[in-house]
């Protein structure tokens, strides 16, 4: 199964510009709140109508404002997981998940089939809103595998949990996703939630799908602002190529690449983790004095004003082992290196 | 003592809701999904102009333009209880259209969405999913229309008339027993009136009571 959307859809002055391949493994919608996730993600639905553009599955159109095909909902064989599930708050459990289906035979042996697989045989008769966050995402969850999609749409289904049951709910969301043989399309803000889950993503900037890369690629590789942004990188600062190097000019800094440089190279960004207290002896080194230090849960957060840097530039953001924090002489004044291999280099 | 008017009240209330709880229940789905616009405007404007609509308007329109037209078919309206029953109708119409149009449009979308994934029919939908959740306002707006058009009076009085054991209801036997100096007999109807009314107001706010606690009906 292939799913390829390429569509356009003008809300207001927000425009949706959005192309993508969803086939075997999951792949991640990933963008920031307001990036137009949600409305990807009900066109494939059919909830909501492209201006524009087609969407195929399996090469059969579900939308192709050329050919007028708008395919209803009904007929797309499409499961959407929401946030917060949507589920039936005045049927139980059995009800819920029967929904789903035909009335008929099938329909009390599928349900209950549904129920024993989601492990809510126990929970059956009760509504929602009795039942445990864990239970209500099992439910919704059967009553999605129930409908037998061809495509399943995750809507940033771990947004907003917290994070001791946002662990379990994960794992279960991912068991079920790899026993999914179809399409995935998993919209998320969550970096970590991405990686773990999904081999490729695809980064959406205020509505403009970018080309799809492999998870590993966006931590390695972002290669724009907005994925370095999205893959947690905290320190993006405008650079200039300058003979095979690369001057930041708000610091007064230039670095060196271990990867060659990209003419249309105007930013970098520098992962707060890869910012290491250095030797002088070593390249991409820069005096820096400290500006603040936070401690952090498991961290230490040192912000940096490089000694090159102007008033108004960013201050570098390290964060380094607590223990090597506590055990630095000089806690005013340092040396710090990148890696030539930890500098992103982006558009 | 006759009861014929409480029977004839009740059957002619009964009647009506049954006719204004679907004709209520398809104008509001129909409005709610229109998307706001001046057209939307007038057609709201157009369904609940008979709540502040004097009923001696409806009663004169029902006379003008209704009743010529079922002579055609050789059903004789006025004077005859069946005719109370269409202007109690569409008296209570706004009240059960406006309740359960503030419902409808109180419901998470979510949810009707969901549905149509799940491949069920817009039909199913409504009746499964979009009336029982919003079951609350649907029965509070039933039982003030109940309420309305149990004790309708103007519009009644114009095309049924008062026939004794024939289109007497509570409220023109009242005013019938008032007019013929039987004060005892009025303050019985009136009594009677006001039970009536009180009951359905109460539903009212039982379930309106259910809505903001438990929501199990």
């Amino acid at each position: 199964m292939k799913l390829r959307v390429d569509i356009m859809k003008a809300i207001g002055d927000f425009r949706l510009d959005v192309q993508l391949e969803a086939g075997e493994g999951a792949l991640a919608l990933l963008g920031a709140s307001g990036s137009g996730q949600s409305t990807v993600l009900r066109c494939i639905a059919g909830l909501t109508k492209p201006d524009e553009g087609r969407i195929l599955l399996d090469g059969e159109p579900l939308f192709d404002s050329f050919r007028h095909v708008n395919v209803p909902p009904q007929h797309r064989r499409i499961g959407l997981l929401v946030r917060g599930y949507a589920l039936f708050p005045h049927m139980t459990v059995r009800r819920n998940v029967a929904a789903a289906l035909e009335p008929g035979a099938e329909m009390e042996r599928v349900t209950e089939d549904a129920l024993r697989r989601f492990r809510l045989s126990e929970v059956a008769d009760k509504k929602p809103r009795h039942i445990s966050e864990l239970e209500r995402q099992r439910t919704a969850l059967a009553r999605l595998w129930a409908s037998r999609p061809s495509v399943v749409l995750l809507d940033r289904p771990l947004t907003g949990k917290d994070s001791f049951l946002k662990f379990s709910m994960e794992q279960e969301l991912s068991d079920f996703v790899r026993g999914f043989d179809g399409p995935v399309v998993w919209a998320s803000h969550d970096c970590g939630e991405v990686y773990r889950n999904c081999p490729s993503v695809c980064v959406l900037e205020d509505g403009a799908s970018q080309e799809i890369i492999s998870a590993e690629r966006l931590l390695n590789h972002p290669g724009t602002e907005c994925a370095a942004r999205l893959s947690g990188c905290k320190n993006i600062v405008s650079a200039i190529p300058r003979h095979n190097a690369i001057f930041i000019p708000e610091w007064g800094v230039t670095l060196r690449s271990a990867y060659p440089i990209p003419p249309f190279l105007t930013r970098v960004g520098i992962r707060a983790h890869q910012v290491r207290i250095a030797e002088p002896s070593l390249v991409n080194t820069f005096e820096a004095t400290v500006e603040r230090v936070i401690e952090d849960v498991s961290s230490t957060i040192v912000l940096l004003r490089p000694s090159g840097a102007s008033d108004e530039a960013p201050l570098l953001r390290m964060e380094i082992d607590r223990n090597i924090w506590r055990t630095t002489p000089d806690q005013r004044h340092l040396t710090v290196s990148i890696g030539t291999q930890d500098i992103l280099l982006l558009r | 003592m006759d009861w014929f008017p409480l029977f004839n009240s009740l059957r002619i209330a009964l009647l009506s809701t049954l006719i204004v709880f679907f004709a209520g229940l398809f104008a509001a789905n129909r409005v709610t999904r229109l998307s706001p616009s001046p057209l939307r405007g007038a057609l709201d404007a157009v369904l609940t102009l008979a709540l502040i609509l004097p009923p001696p308007v409806i009663g004169w329109l029902v006379l003008r333009w209704f009743a010529p037209a079922w002579n055609l078919f050789h059903v004789r309206l006025v004077m005859h209880w069946l005719s109370a029953v269409l202007v109690s109708a569409l008296v209570s119409f706004p009240l059960m259209y406006r309740v359960a149009r503030i419902a409808f449009e109180r419901l998470d979308p979510g949810l009707t969405d969901i549905a149509r994934t799940l491949g069920r029919s817009e039909a199913w939908i409504f009746w499964n999913v979009q009336v029982p959740v919003c079951r609350h306002g649907v029965a509070a707006g039933t039982a003030l229309a109940f309420g309305r058009a149990f004790g309708e009076y103007a519009a009644t009085s114009m095309v049924a008339g008062y026939i004794p054991a024939r289109t007497a209801t509570v409220s023109t036997a009242l005013y019938q027993s008032w007019s013929g100096g039987d004060d005892g007999q009025a303050a019985l109807w009136a009594a009677v009136s006001v039970l009536l009314s009180g009951l359905c107001l109460l539903a009212v706010g039982v379930v309106e009571n259910r809505q903001g606690g438990d929501g199990t009906l």
